[in-house]
């Protein structure tokens, strides 16, 4: 039996704004607990909650990156409940009328096809504190830091058939948000988090399977995992005669599975209705204009103009244009070296995201700045270095050694390139070797190797390599 | 002094003829004299009332004073006032001592008001007697064996007796203009969104707001005139300039167009209220105004509607006092649901849980359309009649109550016919319209409101149409026995 698997995300993105979604609190993230939390946050009698404009207009930047409509009317509703942190005892969120709707984002799947994910609403609500329960004993701890923090909730179709398929998405909107600059991503912080929805049904039906939505799905690998555990525990219950019941589970990283939190009959009645306390939200259309043009070029589009400008293949251009701040880097990289986009693309693919990846930095963390790569992809292309010396400078810049220019010249890097040294120094090597030079003279050609080896070696790497080619060419010929 | 209006003492102190501290001094007493029979105070704030009162002199002496410097004034105990106990007339919030200042508290206090104290109330302000606060009843000071109104009516039996000028209240359905009505005083209910709500601890966030009750309208314009306009902390405020309400008083009525809902006129109202509309509506001919019978063919939904909207919004309000953050909460909580439920059930009174649990009920999946989304749909319709009948009207008058006081203890017993005593009160709330009771005469010795209601945003011809009514009239200078 073909089974197929449907997914659905919910991501909840912390926006980048200074102060809370309604009221002036800020919403920096660390700060020593209940230290940020308002009157209004903490649902102080009297208070009323004021919204953030800034927060719509992240929202609005965001439905505009996403070609979906833009509510010109939406309406804040109370979603009610009781817990230690939610302290007004109700969320504030976007029920019946969300702020943004019917958008959608295109994923690249593994065999190098493309599928549009429908994105069915993106709304405005604040986010609750955090209850704390270890360190305490016999009680929990409350922090009211995060509570209304403006979070917009983005909620896709059910248009994923895979695991795979899911993280593309996820590391779509992930990359969207952070070139609109509306969120920082930060997975472990939380300031980007992910529940999915999850069913399956058996190849060629047409109705949904009955699905489970999973919580507590912190990192890209996470959600991979979770979901390939849900599928396979899912059909596992199907087969053996069960019946999937609509419930919500919670992921456990540390034994990898999901188990269940609560049913569907256990499930809140939220009792949703239109906040009174906020009028609706109305968005004009210059507003909208306004925002429109503070779009940044988007990853998409960066990727298409990178294949076209700097002749790089659809795999690379991906790559480079996966974060902005890497594309920009790329970018400033091309510019200072003057060109030879192929080379930069290599490099910073290369050494530098090996670097980052080793040492678990951000590109805009990375201690060799762009200019400073620049200078040193300088010195391969006017051959004071050879490509391979051109590394170990790297690691020096790395280090925090100094300019490429400086490190060269403190190592004695410079490559040879005077031809009567290099010729003197072959002359030796071949004296040295009489065995191995009668031997190639002889018709032993892989022997050439072993006198360019001799001669790198004799330079410490530093002879040019391609004059070292051709003077051994010439000498050993002779 | 204490005979003389808010207005008259201002003149009084901008002469010099007395000074703030005298007069605070003269208040303090009768509160400490008798409040203990009307049990109209929460908290008296008597040590802090006269340093504000003798700051308050130091600024007349310096010449830099304003309308309102120095005069006394009681708030009702639903404004936040910081470092004061707000109690809201609750055990929940016996023990609050808010940290801020509401708005028009703030607003008042830089214009150098005093503040006297903080008035009872019906608990949550979810009553129409005040018995359902906390701190006991308020007795009425017509007539102790009867009730004030609620549920401000712990401002209202204040300003009846004496016990201070002018107070405030806040009105969701009918809590300033029928107190002022039960106790023979001028009680306003401006515009929802003329007067910010902030700091003004919300029972139904949609249909409160915040007025005066007052001897006299040119007192309450005096007083609004401090208290309204946009606060950016209250995004239902308007911002809208606020027009000088005492310059409008004398605007001539010749001419006002008087409406005469039939509807208020029904079964419910005691006939000889309806006779005291009757003759002040001859005053109001006497002074050029003419009155058209109007129809509001669904105000018979108003007190439905109300008591669905009402009741939704405060069971969502009122979920914040759960024992975690503030107020009361219970002794050794076994688990987070024992906190929550044992705190939350000793915290509230009886008709706070009745509303708490009707509007639960109303909210819940399977009967909000029925209910909340119904009454929604009702209330669009008690607007619009409101709103078609001012194309014909410049204002619409009619009785504030249907009988003059009950007895104490009367109703407590029968939700319904209590709710009833604010038939005429809730559908100027739905509408979200100004309102306006004076004093319009007296049944059993007992007094009787005239409602005026106005079309948005008209308060200043609500109390210009007030105003030249009491030039006319002295019904709005009677005083309890007792408390002359």
């Amino acid at each position: 039996m073909e089974w197929e698997t449907v997914i659905g995300l919910e991501i909840h993105a912390q926006l980048l704004t200074k102060s809370k979604i309604f009221s002036a609190a800020s919403t920096a993230f660390g700060a020593a607990p209940n230290t940020q939390a308002c009157l209004v946050d903490l649902g102080y009698p009297g208070v009323l909650p004021v919204l953030n404009k800034e927060a719509v207009r992240m929202a609005v930047k965001f439905g505009l990156a996403i070609g979906a409509q833009i509510a010109t009317r939406s309406v804040f509703a109370r979603k009610n409940y009781f817990y230690p942190d939610l302290p007004k005892g109700y969320q504030i969120s976007q029920y019946e009328l969300p702020v943004v709707s019917k958008g959608s984002v295109e994923i690249e799947l593994e065999d190098g096809g493309r599928r549009r994910i429908g994105i069915t609403r993106a709304h405005l609500e604040e986010d609750a504190g955090k209850s704390l329960h270890e360190g305490f004993e016999g009680i929990s701890g409350i922090d009211l830091n995060r509570a209304g923090t403006p979070l917009l909730e983005i909620v896709s179709e059910p248009d994923m058939r895979s695991a795979k398929e899911a993280v593309a998405y996820m590391k779509k909107i992930h990359s969207l948000v952070r070139y609109l600059e509306i969120c920082d991503g930060n997975l472990q912080e939380g300031s980007f988090r992910c529940d999915a929805n999850v069913s399956v049904r058996r190849q060629g039906e047409q109705k949904f399977g009955t699905r489970a939505e999973l919580k507590n799905i912190n990192s890209f690998h996470f959600v991979e995992k979770a979901i390939l555990y849900e599928v396979q525990r899912q059909i596992d219950v199907i087969e053996s005669g069960g019946k999937v019941v609509q419930e919500t589970r919670l992921y456990d990283s540390k034994k990898n599975e999901t188990r269940s939190m609560r049913s569907k009959e256990e499930a809140n009645d939220y009792r949703y209705f239109p906040d009174p306390d906020l009028l609706p939200l109305e968005i004009t259309e210059s507003f909208v204009a306004e925002v429109r043009k503070t779009l940044p070029e988007l990853p998409d589009g960066k990727k298409q103009r990178f294949m076209r400008a700097y002749g790089l293949s659809a795999y690379d251009a991906a790559l480079l244009t996966a974060s902005r701040e890497l594309a920009d880097y790329y970018e400033t990289l091309v510019q200072a070296v003057g060109g030879e986009a192929k080379l930069c693309a290599n490099w910073v693919m290369g050494e530098l995201s090996a670097a980052l990846n080793q040492n678990n930095k951000e590109v805009t963390q990375s201690p060799v700045t762009a200019a400073m790569l620049a200078e040193l992809l300088k010195r391969i292309l006017d051959n004071t270095i050879s490509g391979k010396i051109a590394k170990e400078v790297f690691e020096a810049l790395w280090a925090g050694e100094g300019g490429a220019d400086a490190v060269i010249e403190n190592k004695g890097l410079k490559q040879i390139t005077d031809s009567s040294a290099i010729g003197k120094i072959i002359d030796e090597i071949m004296a040295a070797n009489p065995r191995q030079l009668s031997d190639y003279r002889a018709g032993k050609d892989k022997l050439f190797a072993f006198f360019v080896g001799q001669v790198m070696k004799a330079t410490q790497g530093k002879a040019n390599p391609q004059q070292v080619n051709e003077l051994l060419l010439r000498k050993l010929k002779s | 002094m204490h005979t003389k209006t808010l207005t008259q003492l201002a003149r009084d102190l901008k002469a010099r003829k007395l000074s703030s501290e005298e007069l605070t001094r003269a208040y303090l007493a009768r509160i400490e004299r008798f409040n203990p029979e009307l049990n109209a105070f929460i908290t008296v704030l008597q040590e802090q009332a006269l340093t504000t009162a003798r700051a308050a002199d130091a600024c007349i002496g310096k010449g830099d004073a304003g309308p309102l410097t120095g005069l006394p004034i009681a708030h009702k105990d639903i404004f936040c006032t910081r470092g004061v106990k707000t109690s809201c007339g609750s055990k929940m919030l016996d023990n609050f001592v808010a940290p801020y200042d509401a708005t028009i508290v703030e607003r008042l206090r830089q214009n150098g008001m005093v503040l006297l104290g903080k008035t009872n109330m019906d608990e949550f302000a979810m009553g129409s007697s005040n018995e359902t606060s906390f701190y006991g009843p308020v007795k009425n000071p017509w007539d102790p064996t009867r009730v004030p109104g609620g549920s401000s009516g712990g401002s209202a039996a204040a300003v009846a007796a004496r016990l201070a000028p002018a107070a405030t209240g806040t009105d969701t359905g009918g809590s300033i203009r029928q107190p002022a009505a039960l106790t023979g005083l001028t009680g306003i209910k401006p515009t929802y969104g003329r007067v910010s709500r902030y700091g003004m601890i919300a029972f139904a966030s949609s249909l409160d707001q915040a007025g005066v009750i007052t001897c006299t309208a040119e007192d309450a314009a005096l007083l609004l005139g401090a208290m309204a306009g946009f606060d950016p902390r209250d995004s239902t405020s308007v911002d809208r300039p606020v027009p000088d309400y005492t310059a409008e008083l004398e605007h001539p009525l010749k001419g006002l167009r008087i409406g005469l809902p039939k509807e208020f006129f029904d079964r419910g109202l005691d006939g000889r209220v309806g006779e005291a509309v009757y003759a002040a509506l001859t005053v109001y001919k006497k002074l050029g105004a003419e009155v058209r019978d109007i129809s509001l063919p669904n105000f018979w939904l108003s007190v439905p509607t109300y008591y669905v909207v009402a009741p939704a919004e405060c069971s969502s309000n009122l979920s914040r006092f759960d024992g975690v953050r503030f107020g009361h909460r219970c002794e050794n909580p076994v688990d987070l649901m024992d906190l929550y439920t044992r705190s939350r059930g000793e915290g509230f009174g009886a008709e706070v849980k009745r509303r708490i649990m009707t509007g639960t009920y109303v909210l819940s999946a399977g009967y909000y359309d029925a209910y909340y989304l119904k009454a929604q749909k009702t209330r669009t319709l008690i607007r619009q009649d409101f709103i078609a009948a001012f194309e014909n009207v410049d204002v619409i008058m009619g009785p504030a109550t249907p009988t003059p006081a009950f007895g104490l203890g009367e109703k407590t017993e029968d939700p319904i016919t209590m709710y009833l005593n604010d038939i005429y009160a809730n559908g100027v709330n739905l509408a979200g319209l100004p309102g306006i009771s004076i004093p319009m005469g007296f049944v059993d010795k007992l007094p009787v409101g005239l409602q005026i209601i106005g079309n948005y945003f008209d308060e200043a011809r609500l109390l210009s149409a007030a105003h030249q009514y009491q030039r006319e009239t002295d019904w709005h200078t009677r005083i309890p026995k007792g408390f002359e």
